[in-house]
This record gives structure tokens, C-alpha cells and sequence, in this order.
């Protein structure tokens, strides 16, 4: 049974991606007692899986990493993860929450040795890679992971491979019997930092998400350039693994569009440009880049990325949204639009299509455990009738990770001010 | 109904949200040129919707309005579905074509427009359409050497139709109408009236 013990003034952080450890961390370094609960069995969220960040192009792990560091010597923190947080109720102050943990069947015993993985044989599509890949029903979620603890895939539970799986364990790490737990715990105050999701590109018909291999998203383009991604950080296309050296990044895919997402999201602009040093970088003069754009949007001191990525010959911008993408006999996907400066009316083929697609907010507007003001993007608006309950990053805004860790700051101070509050009550 | 047009020649986008249809909207437009890659029959056009939007706000009344962009828009809504913005791009299509047939500056022998006017002055005669009349008319629209032609060439469709009852030959001779027609022509009477007021009152 997992034991929490938690009481009024104690911070609760709903989500551990980027903002949620941001804001568990800042709070705990101030000496507050915090609970982070993480629905993947791993923290870090969806930045673990960028390639890299812009403006510097430098690797996610190495903030991760100092992040990681941060949350073994404290502490003040708890980490539960494969855990939601199901029922909250109460006010500022004075709320318990219900939360549910998932069987990861691997106890702290694991040494992430790996020789589980090698016993098991059902394969399961990766998440962490978006589905680009495929992994064992015992694995470690990504290399970097936290806790770097295997996980026993639900799904092969009560099969032969969680016996073979348990057998090949020499640390006596894998208890078959976990079941679910629900737990109850009081806190002070909520930081609910649960991030975003891409918005789904099959929606978007005329781009054919669903029906064309080589159209293929954002999140999905930063796991092929990743050295330790699928292909091993070759920018190939999926349908015959031909390499993808002209590539078209279509803007806006889902956002600022009313049949989709109504809002900006923000960092699509960066991240087509950022993508396109990664084509750069690996077929240099033989790189073919095209932008097609409504209007691009680097944001603030960002415009010196933008005009340094500008300035490459290799990379076009075209002002237009595309119409419609259809394929080819080869499968090389053709974009067909009319360009706004000139009206001309364009069929270009590509090895590759990559969709900017839009963020929205990871929890629906209707599934959060307790009253809380929703903008009509679907973000955590900030507002009194919160109470005690503070968004932080994504689950407010489309937000970069600089915006993202700023504003994780600011709700874990506001949630330390509810704190004291009630420890100036309680004395 | 007087020149309300000339008050109007310096912002022709103002003029176009008080007298088009869902003139209003124009602005809205983002220039992302969705439309214009959508339409299926933009090939065939001097100025896809987006173009003409963006003239609309330069100020290029002259070009707009004899254009004969918004005559080819043929419905399929394809523009519509895909615009981020919800413009109802076919409606100020055809509003647009509307302006510009009341202003006398819809280009000349413009097909669609010769077909409009054909269809209502046979829908107006019964207050129902005679197609057997209308399908003849449209053939000799451009006269009498190729109506024969025309006529010839959908011969065979022409007979399908009677022969599945699609059509019926006795159209011919007064054909079928309202239960009260004189009623029906009051009652447009009435209409072109309150149009006539509303267009003399628009905007001093
Ligand atoms: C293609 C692409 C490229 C990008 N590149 C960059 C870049 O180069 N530089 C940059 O600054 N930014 C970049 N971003 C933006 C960056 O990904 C975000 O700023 C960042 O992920 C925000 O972190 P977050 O913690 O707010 O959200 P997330 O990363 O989404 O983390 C939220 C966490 O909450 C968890 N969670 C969700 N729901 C629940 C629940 N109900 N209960 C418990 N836990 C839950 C999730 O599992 C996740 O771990 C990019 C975005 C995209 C789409
Ligand atoms: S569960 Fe056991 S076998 Fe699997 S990685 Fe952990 S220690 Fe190794
Ligand atoms: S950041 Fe750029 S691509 Fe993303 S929604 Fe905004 S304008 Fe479109
Ligand atoms: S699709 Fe809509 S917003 Fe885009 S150019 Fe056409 S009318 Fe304007
Ligand atoms: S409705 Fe008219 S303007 Fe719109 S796509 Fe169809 S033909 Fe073109």
C-alpha cells in the first residue's frame, strides 16, 4: 500500500511535465511539503520528447537532468506517478483529493537492468514515440526516464510473459500482484499543471493525416531527428524509408482555424523553423525546405532565430495555406494551393509533409475533478472562483518551455501564499 | 433607386458591407488563401475569392465589380468549409454579382447572369418553373444556329427524361402554375416595392 502523508499545508501538483516539476521543486526548495502526481509512469512530459529546444538548439536532457537531480535531493517531495488525480473537493486551504494509481508491477528493487525486457516477447507500439516504433510489455518509457524504473505493460498480465518476465528478475523487482489504489490525501492548494496534446491531424481532412504515410506531425518529426528516436535520428520518410530530403512544413495545422482549434499555439511557428535546421543539418546543400505559412509568429527575441533560419538559401517561405495535399504514385505528397503574394496557383511535390500542429489543452473542459474557470480554448483561465487551485504552463496557454518554467514560478508562489495562510491559522 | 454608389468611392469597402450580402464579413478575411486553392473552378477565374477580398479593401471598384470572378462561383462550398475564419465566402460571391447585375456593371454576356435573368422571368410568369421553356430559352441564349445545335446534342437526354416522366412535353403549352397567380404577382408586386424603399433608403 502506498503511504502519503500529506496534510492542509501541503502543496498538491497535479501533471509533472516541465511546469508541474517547475512548480513542485520551486515550492518544495522553499521548504513546503509537496505531492506530485504524474500520470505516466515517468516525469519530464512531453518535452522528453523533443529533439531539441530552440532558440539555442541545445537537448532537453540537460535540463531535464538538473530538474531530476533537484527532485531526488529534496525531501519535501513525493513523486507518484501512473497516478490522477480522480476526485477533488473543498476550498483554499482545505481540500482532499482522491487519487487513483495505476499497477506498475516493477517495486523500487528495479536496478533498470533490463533482462525483463529481454525475457518478455509481445510487442506494443511505443507511445514515447508516438507509435514510430515499437516496444517490448517490459520496458523502460525512454532512456532518461525518472524513475528509472521498468513498467510491465498491463496488457501482458496474466500471459506467459509476465511469468517469464518474473522469472528473469534477479532483484526480486517484479510483484505480479499490484492491483489499483485509490488514495485520499489533504492539501492546501492544487497546481494543476497537466500540459497539452497535439491536436489530432486527422481531422484536418484535406490533409489527409489518415490517409498519406508521408504526412506525418510536429511531435512526430522531432522522435525521426532524434539521435536516439526510431531511426536512430535519420530524417526518413515512413512509407520506404527513402530519406526525406525536401520536406514541406505546413503552419497553423488545426490552429487559428474556427472548423478546429480557435487559438494560436504559439510555438509552431519556432518549431517548423527550429525542424528546419534539423533537415539543415542533415543533408546540408541538398536540403529543399518549404515554409508554408499564414503569417509566422517568433515571438519577442526570437525574431533573431527566425531571421538567421530566413537567411539560409535551402529554406523557402511561402505565404499561403495550403488547400489540399494529395499523393502521388510514389507517394511523395504534392501540396496544392495559391500563394497570397502573386495568386499563383502551386503543385509541389515532397519527400515529406510535416503538420505544425496545434496544442490544446491535455484535460477536456469538462473533466476536471472540480469547478474551475475554462476559457473557450479550453485553458485554465486565472481567477478568483480558483480558489486554491492555480494553473501552471500548458493547461493555461500555449506556452515554450522559457514561458512554460516562468509561469510554473509564479503558481507554485501563489500557491506558498495559501500555505502560509494557513499556517498562520493553524498557529 | 439613384447612384448610391458614387458617396461611396473612396471607402468601396464600406460600400461593399452596406449593399452586398454578408458584405459585412470581408473584413474577417485573413488572407491564408485557403479559398482560392479550394475552388474547384478557380482555373477558370480573373480573381479567386481571397484576390478579390483583399481588392475589395484596396479600394478597386471598378475591377470588382465588372469582374467576372463571382459569376463562375458555381456553390459547391467547398470555400466555406475549409475557411478558418467562417467567411461565407459563396453568399458574398453571389452578393457581389447581385451588386454589380443592380449596378449595370456586370460584364457583358456574362453567361451565369444571362441564366439568372432567364430563370427568374420564367419563374415569375407562374410562380413555378416551366423547365421545358427554360431548357429552350437556354439553349437559343445565343442564338437561333446554336440553340439547333445545342438542342441536337441533348436530344437523347431530353427523351430520357419524358420517357421516365422528368419532363413533360405539354409544358410547352401554358404549362403548370400556381392555384392563384394573380395572388403570387401581387405579392412580388409588393416585394420589389420594399426592395425599391430599402435600396433608396440605404445610407444618406
Ligand atoms: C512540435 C513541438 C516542438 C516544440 N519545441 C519546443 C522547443 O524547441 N522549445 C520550447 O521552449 N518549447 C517547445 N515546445 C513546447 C513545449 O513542448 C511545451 O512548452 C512544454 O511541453 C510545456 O510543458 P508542460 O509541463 O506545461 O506540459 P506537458 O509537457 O504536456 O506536461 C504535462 C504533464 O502532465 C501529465 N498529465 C496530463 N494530464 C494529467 C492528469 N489528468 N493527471 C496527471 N498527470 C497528467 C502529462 O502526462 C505530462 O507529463 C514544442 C512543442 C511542440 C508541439
Ligand atoms: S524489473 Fe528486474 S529485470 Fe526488469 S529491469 Fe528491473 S531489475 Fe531488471
Ligand atoms: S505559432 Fe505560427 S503555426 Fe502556430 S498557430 Fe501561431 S501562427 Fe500558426
Ligand atoms: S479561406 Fe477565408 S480567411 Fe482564408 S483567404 Fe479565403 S476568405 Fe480569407
Ligand atoms: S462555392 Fe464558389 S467560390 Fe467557393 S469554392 Fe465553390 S465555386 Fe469556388
Amino acid at each position: 500500500m502506498t503511504a502519503v502523508i500529506a496534510t492542509n499545508e501541503t502543496i498538491l501538483v497535479v501533471g509533472g511535465g516541465i511546469s508541474g516539476m517547475t512548480a513542485a521543486l520551486e515550492a518544495a526548495e522553499t521548504g513546503k511539503q509537496v505531492v506530485l502526481v504524474e500520470q505516466r509512469p515517468y516525469l519530464g512530459g512531453r518535452v522528453t520528447q523533443l529533439y531539441k529546444y530552440f532558440p539555442k538548439l541545445c537537448f532537453p536532457t540537460c535540463g531535464l537532468e538538473i530538474n531530476q537531480r533537484r527532485t531526488k535531493q529534496n525531501p519535501n517531495l513525493t513523486i507518484l506517478t501512473l497516478a490522477e488525480v480522480t476526485g477533488l473537493t473543498g476550498s483554499a486551504g482545505a481540500y482532499t483529493a482522491t487519487i487513483t494509481l495505476a499497477p506498475r508491477y516493477v517495486n523500487e528493487r528495479c536496478t533498470a537492468c533490463g533482462d525483463c525486457a529481454t525475457a518478455v516477447e509481445a510487442e506494443f507500439a511505443d507511445e514515447y514515440n508516438y507509435g514510430l516504433s515499437k516496444r517490448k510489455g517490459a520496458y523502460l518509457p525512454y532512456r532518461m526516464a525518472h524513475p528509472a524504473r521498468y513498467v510491465l505493460d498491463p496488457a501482458i498480465i496474466g500471459t506467459a510473459d509476465a511469468e517469464k518476465a518474473k522469472a528473469a528478475c534477479k532483484y526480486d523487482a517484479i510483484d505480479l500482484e499490484m492491483r489499483e489504489e485509490t488514495l485520499e490525501l489533504r492539501c492546501g492548494a492544487v497546481i494543476w499543471a497537466t500540459g497539452w496534446q497535439p491536436y489530432d491531424a486527422a481531422k484536418i481532412q484535406p490533409y489527409g493525416y489518415d490517409r498519406f504515410p508521408n504526412v506525418i506531425t510536429s511531435v512526430e518529426f522531432e522522435r525521426l531527428a532524434d539521435v536516439n528516436g526510431p531511426t536512430g535520428g535519420k530524417i526518413v520518410r515512413p512509407s520506404d524509408g527513402k530519406e526525406a530530403k525536401k520536406i514541406a512544413f505546413i503552419q497553423c495545422a488545426g490552429s487559428r482555424d474556427r472548423n478546429h482549434l480557435l487559438h494560436c499555439s504559439r510555438i509552431c511557428c519556432m518549431a517548423s523553423l527550429k525542424q528546419a535546421t534539423y533537415v539543415l543539418d542533415a543533408f546540408a546543400e541538398q536540403a529543399e525546405v518549404n515554409v508554408y505559412y499564414i503569417d509566422l509568429r517568433s515571438i519577442d527575441r526570437f525574431e533573431d532565430f527566425y531571421n538567421k533560419v530566413r537567411a539560409n538559401q535551402n529554406i523557402k517561405f511561402i505565404k499561403s495555406k495550403p488547400s489540399s495535399i494529395v499523393a502521388d504514385k510514389d507517394g511523395n505528397p504534392i501540396v496544392h494551393g495559391v500563394d497570397t503574394e502573386g495568386y499563383n496557383r502551386y503543385a509541389e511535390p515532397h519527400d515529406l509533409v510535416v503538420l505544425a500542429v496545434g496544442m490544446e489543452p491535455a484535460v477536456k473542459k469538462d473533466a476536471f475533478p472540480i469547478s474551475v474557470q475554462i476559457n473557450r480554448e479550453g485553458f485554465i483561465e486565472a481567477a478568483p472562483e480558483n480558489g486554491g487551485i492555480f494553473a501552471a504552463g500548458c493547461a493555461a496557454d500555449a506556452l515554450d518551455v522559457n514561458r512554460s518554467a516562468q509561469h510554473a514560478t509564479g503558481a507554485a508562489l501563489r500557491a506558498i501564499q495559501v500555505i502560509n495562510r494557513v499556517a498562520r491559522a493553524e498557529v | 433607386m439613384g447612384d448610391i454608389s458614387k458617396n461611396y468611392r473612396l471607402n468601396f469597402l464600406k460600400e461593399v458591407e452596406a449593399n452586398v450580402e454578408e458584405g459585412e464579413w470581408v473584413k474577417m478575411c485573413m488572407q491564408c488563401g485557403v479559398c482560392s486553392g479550394s475552388c474547384p473552378l478557380g482555373k477558370f477565374w480573373d480573381h479567386p475569392p481571397q484576390e478579390i477580398f483583399m481588392m475589395i479593401r484596396a479600394g478597386k471598384r471598378d475591377a470588382v465589380l465588372t469582374s467576372n470572378a463571382m459569376w463562375m462561383c458555381t456553390s459547391c462550398y467547398n470555400c466555406i468549409v475549409r475557411c478558418p475564419r467562417e467567411l461565407p465566402i459563396t453568399h458574398i460571391m453571389h452578393g457581389l454579382a447581385h451588386y454589380a447585375q443592380r449596378l449595370g456593371l456586370a460584364p457583358a454576356h456574362q453567361p451565369t447572369a444571362k441564366f439568372a435573368q432567364l430563370f427568374w422571368n420564367n419563374l415569375m410568369k407562374k410562380g413555378r418553373v416551366n423547365e421545358l421553356k427554360l431548357g429552350v430559352k437556354l439553349y437559343f441564349m445565343n442564338g437561333i444556329g446554336e440553340g439547333f445545335k445545342t438542342s441536337l446534342k441533348m436530344k437523347d437526354i431530353g427523351l430520357g427524361m419524358m420517357k421516365t416522366k422528368r419532363m413533360n412535353p405539354m409544358e410547352a403549352i401554358g404549362g403548370h402554375a400556381l392555384e392563384d397567380v394573380k395572388g403570387f404577382h401581387a405579392v412580388m408586386q409588393k416585394a420589389q416595392e420594399l426592395e425599391d424603399q430599402r435600396l433608396a433608403n440605404q445610407r444618406p
